[in-house]
């Protein structure tokens, strides 16, 4: 099969909108557990568009696995082909359960699941402090292990496009 | 013919990759308070209410004494014309609530208690959700989150003495005089001899918009049928410590106890983002509906001990103001609910410690 020589218009499109979403969905997450003020008014963001990234994860997923991906270099170090394979998968992982973590801990603690004022998501899991207690801080600290996993994806991608002056970046960042 | 190999950069732009990255992990850690955030925080907050006597595992930092209750809500008809809120247009809602005494202590004393809580859900056939938290005092005892902090921080007992120090507490009275009044109030109010005669206030404000699309400022108060018998400051010395549980149960066993639901109106120039600061008695009101309570029930086991009674989570028709202690409450209370609840996920707790 012949592979493509970039990423398909609707993973480009995706990839980068996904990008200012999710980086906008961390920060917002992480001022509001310690605001006073803003709490409400930044809860109200992140609802909304946590689902809006649960959904527009799924129909990267299918994508992704409908379309090849473009080749890696031929040169790229073995250890940096297992290291980009991993994390492109840590990423798709991290970015369908941490919405579905936020909706499943809300459903635990007893919260209606507001998406807009007026409109709620129904629960997915029973009332259960226990569970509620445990999906809580695994949002937390998810949260800060897919910081980090972008950050390292941000440095890779920077190192492919200023450094190692391959073909990487442009498979996302350009058409054919 | 394979393609020309690209022409490398410098290693040494490594190092503005580098600093980007740490740039973005920086602003990161900055945001989420791990460094440089001078502020008052929710976890600080929850920290000095854990301070202020022994904290137990899975129980809540603040009004952690409390008994489960259930009832109904019923709006009267002038009501639908206030907001949407199918509260106000549903014959009757089903609502489950909490009272509760102040401190961290599940098992606090009644009779040394100036204050008592009342926390409601309401839960309507459109899936909408109202919970409040309402207090017995008129009005909050600070202007803001952060004097408030103050306020408590001053009542922890000094590491060198084992007790408050005076001269933090005149400081903190000095820069908000309006603690002061609140002092003024919670020496002289007389206290209620039961829950059923204890009028709850909402003390925060919130607002209505109805179906024409008009929004008005307003604060809400239950106020009990059950005429008002102040406690006898003798009697109560010696009352038992769950005194209060005792007289509802009995209360309750007789029939259903009642309290209306009166709505206060904000006019131009009233302080609606200061809950330290009641509105003149004299602004209109509104009976919007009839609290009824039918059944009372320990909290250990009961339907209210792991809900959070989170103030800003309201129906369409009812919405927050800027009123920073009502934007607080809800911060805290999430702290509150997180920590307590994850100790119980992990098992930190002592068995039948939760009254």
């Amino acid at each position: 099969m012949n592979r493509p020589r970039h990423f398909n218009l609707l993973a480009r499109v995706l990839h980068w909108s996904m990008a200012v979403a999710i980086l906008a969905m961390l920060f917002v997450g992480a001022a509001m557990v310690v605001s006073l003020r803003h709490r409400e008014f930044l809860l109200d963001l992140h609802r909304p568009l946590g689902l809006a990234i649960l959904l527009l994860a799924i129909v990267r997923l299918v994508n992704r696995l409908l379309n090849a991906p473009p080749p890696l270099p031929a040169d790229l170090p073995r250890i940096q082909v297992w290291a980009a394979t991993a994390s492109h998968w840590a990423l798709y992982a991290l970015m369908l359960a941490m919405p579905l973590i936020g909706w499943a801990m809300l459903s635990a603690g007893g919260y209606p699941i507001v998406l807009f004022d007026g409109v709620n998501l129904p629960a997915i899991l029973p009332h259960s402090p226990a569970i509620y207690g445990f999906l809580r801080p695994l949002h937390g600290v998810l949260a800060y292990v897919l910081f980090f996993t972008i950050l390292a994806h941000l440095g890779a991608a920077l190192y492919h496009a200023w450094v190692r002056r391959d073909e990487v970046f442009g498979q996302m960042a350009k058409g054919d | 013919m394979s393609p020309p190999k690209p022409r490398h950069g410098s290693p040494l732009l490594l190092l503005p990759i580098a600093l980007i990255i740490i740039a973005l992990a920086v602003l990161f850690a900055w945001i989420g308070g791990w460094f440089g955030n001078k502020n008052v925080t929710p976890q600080t907050m929850v920290n000095t209410a854990e301070a202020s006597g022994t904290q137990q595992p899975g129980v809540r930092r603040a009004h952690a004494k409390g008994i489960c209750i259930v009832g109904t809500f019923a709006p009267t008809p002038a009501a639908a014309q206030l907001s949407t809120s199918r509260v106000f247009s549903q014959p009757s809602t089903p609502v489950l609530g909490r009272f509760s005494s102040p401190g961290n202590d599940p098992h606090s004393p009644d009779n040394k208690a100036a204050v008592r809580g009342m926390a409601l859900q309401l839960k309507t056939d459109d899936g909408q959700e109202w919970r409040m938290a309402m207090n017995s005092f008129p009005f909050f005892a600070a202007s803001t989150p952060e004097a408030f902090q103050a306020l408590n921080a001053a009542r922890l007992p000094d590491p060198a003495t084992g007790k408050p120090d005076p001269a933090k507490m005149d400081a903190v009275l000095a820069a908000h005089p309006e603690i002061k009044k609140f002092m003024a109030w919670s020496k002289s109010a007389p206290t209620p001899d039961s829950l059923a005669n204890t009028r709850f206030n909402g003390v925060n404000a919130f607002r209505l918009t109805n179906a024409a699309g008009a929004t008005r400022a307003v604060r809400w108060s239950m106020r009990p049928h059950t005429p008002f018998v102040a406690a006898d400051p003798e009697q109560l010395k010696t009352a038992d410590r769950d005194f209060l549980a005792a007289d509802l149960d009995r209360r309750l066993a007789a029939g259903p106890l009642k309290w209306d639901m009166v709505m206060q109106f904000a006019e131009p120039g009233d302080p609606i983002e200061d809950p330290s600061k009641a509105w003149p008695e004299t602004r209109p009101e509104t009976l919007a509906g009839t609290l009824t309570l039918v059944r009372a029930e320990p909290q250990v086991a009961g339907p209210c001990l792991n809900l959070n009674f989170d103030p800003l989570i309201l129906p369409k028709g009812i919405a927050g103001t800027d009123d920073p202690v009502l934007h607080a409450r809800s911060s805290i209370y999430s702290v509150s609910f997180n920590r307590r609840e994850r100790e119980i996920s992990t098992g930190n707790l002592h068995t039948g410690s939760v009254r």
